[in-house]
């Protein structure tokens, strides 16, 4: 009976080895292998080789084709000193894969070396316990989480659409919420506003909508602006630093501004629309898809645009536009999937209908057009109030 | 004839229906027979012989402003879809 050395010689004997030189060399090419690294979460916490992915040898033949799904794709193997690798390497043989080596001596070859290596950034056992969920998708795993944990979202509003939005939001882990509301809660908004409840009313929303953040996800730091969206406020809040907007807003100025100010700013804003049983969704990239003026060059007259307090909206519509919204806010955060830059998304709740409109940038906008005319804000509320002469 | 959808903000002139039907080779023709028989949508969607700036009008979801605007054809079976700006998020 074979006892482990023979059965080491054995198996290296049957796959190819490389040793750190040439691995370095082949890393550096132009179109390099897939490497992976098969050790255990702890070792691979301590330090890793840059670019390497982590499927510990456990879990290989059942992980594997989630990283390398072609069996022609080369990979590199590594371990610590060039033993699991070669049994890994071994068993992705008999897996099919065609083109794969051990690195012979390892991990600790490669780093007596001298070569560069990271420590990679790792969750803590009880994010890793409260995100489980998102680590599990391989579109996210720990890296997107460490991803959102950093990344930082504005919502305008904290009603209808930013109540869902926020919520789900901070529930998925992102660092910091900036929340932009100058309004208190009333009873009329418990209707729909689920970042709100009975004990708040009165407090101001983003006050409230901050408490109930801060229940739900402690990771989360919120930052709030109890002041309404204006030109002369809008640079300052935006210095904040922000990667995503989320527009809740409840009027044409707000749009119109958030719009301006996220082109000069280079923010994509998730725009999201709500009326009695349909809303409207979809992603302004500035400067890569169209803007909100591309899409409605001017805002209709006052008289024929009636608000939700006029016209009335049904109380899980904002749940559902609003977790689209966050949605997309995810997606543009981890930078994944495909957006809804490009595309209106018009949702019926009485039809149970979605439908879908192109949507395509406008050369001639007088905002992110090929020859802008409106360089600076203007005054929004005179652009909203009736027959504007200007842009 | 050809199904167009009337948005919310527009179903106080349309009866409160969501779709109504409208007979027409082009937009400008649908258009014209809408309006005429639902006379208060005329300001809500033209101005100045044109498709009102605040609106959009969609076929096969395309916006008719990228192809021949009113002189955009239609087709049997094919929906127009009349969509004003909405702002509410509260």
């Amino acid at each position: 009976m074979a006892n482990y050395r023979d059965l080491l010689q054995q198996v290296k004997a049957e796959i190819d080895e490389v040793d750190v030189p040439r691995a370095r060399e082949i890393l550096e090419s132009a179109e390099p292998p897939l490497l992976v690294d098969v050790r255990e979460l702890d070792e691979w916490t301590e330090g890793r080789i840059p670019g390497a992915v982590h499927v510990p040898r456990g879990f290989l033949e059942s992980r594997i084709e989630q990283a390398a799904p072609d069996r022609a794709q080369p990979i590199i193997l590594y371990c610590a000193g060039g033993a699991r690798s070669a049994f890994a390497a071994k068993s992705l043989g008999e897996l099919g894969y065609e083109n794969v080596s051990s690195l012979a001596g390892g991990y600790t070859d490669w780093k007596r070396s001298g070569l560069p290596t990271e420590l990679p950034r790792s969750l803590d056992g009880e994010k890793r316990q409260r995100y489980s969920r998102h680590l599990l998708i391989p579109e996210v795993g720990e890296e997107g989480q460490l991803k959102l944990l950093e990344s930082r979202i504005l919502l305008i509003g904290a009603g209808g659409l930013g109540s869902p939005a926020s919520l789900y939001l901070a529930a998925a882990g992102v660092g910091r919420l900036g929340i932009v509301d100058d309004d208190r809660v009333d009873a009329s908004n418990l209707q729909r506003q689920i970042a709100h409840s009975t004990e708040t009313l009165g407090e101001w929303k983003a006050d409230s909508a901050k408490r109930t953040i801060e229940a739900l996800n402690p990771d989360v730091e919120v930052v709030t602006y109890r002041e309404r969206l204006t030109s002369e406020n809008v640079d300052r809040i935006l210095a904040d630093g922000w990667d995503v907007i989320v527009d809740g807003a409840d009027n044409f100025p707000t749009r119109y501004l958030v719009n301006d100010a996220s082109v000069w700013h280079d923010i994509p804003v998730v725009h999201g629309s709500i009326y009695r049983f349909e809303g409207q969704v979809t992603v302004f990239k500035p400067h890569e898809g169209p803007c909100y003026r591309c899409l409605f060059p001017q805002p209709p007259p006052p008289e024929l645009a009636p608000s939700c307090a006029e016209g009335g909206v049904l109380g899980v519509l904002p749940g559902i536009v609003g977790s689209l919204q966050a949605s997309e806010a995810l997606k543009l955060a981890l930078g994944i999937g495909e957006s809804l830059s490009g595309r209106l998304l018009l949702f019926d709740a009485l039809a149970t209908e979605f439908n879908e409109v192109t949507l395509r940038r406008d050369p001639d906008c007088p905002v992110c057009g090929e020859h802008p005319t409106i360089t600076e804000y203007i005054d929004y509320v005179e652009f909203c109030s009736g027959r504007p002469t200007h842009a | 004839m050809k199904t167009v959808r009337i948005p919310p903000t527009l179903r106080s002139e349309t009866g409160g229906k969501r779709e109504v039907h409208a007979a027409g080779a082009t937009v400008r023709e649908l258009l014209d027979d809408l309006m005429s028989r639902f006379p208060g949508l005329r300001s809500q969607l033209v101005e100045e012989d044109e498709i009102a700036p605040f609106v959009n009008v969609y076929v096969g979801g395309e916006d008719v402003r990228t192809l021949e605007g009113l002189e955009t054809e239609v087709h049997d079976g094919s929906t127009v879809i009349l969509l004003p700006a909405m702002a509410g998020g509260s």
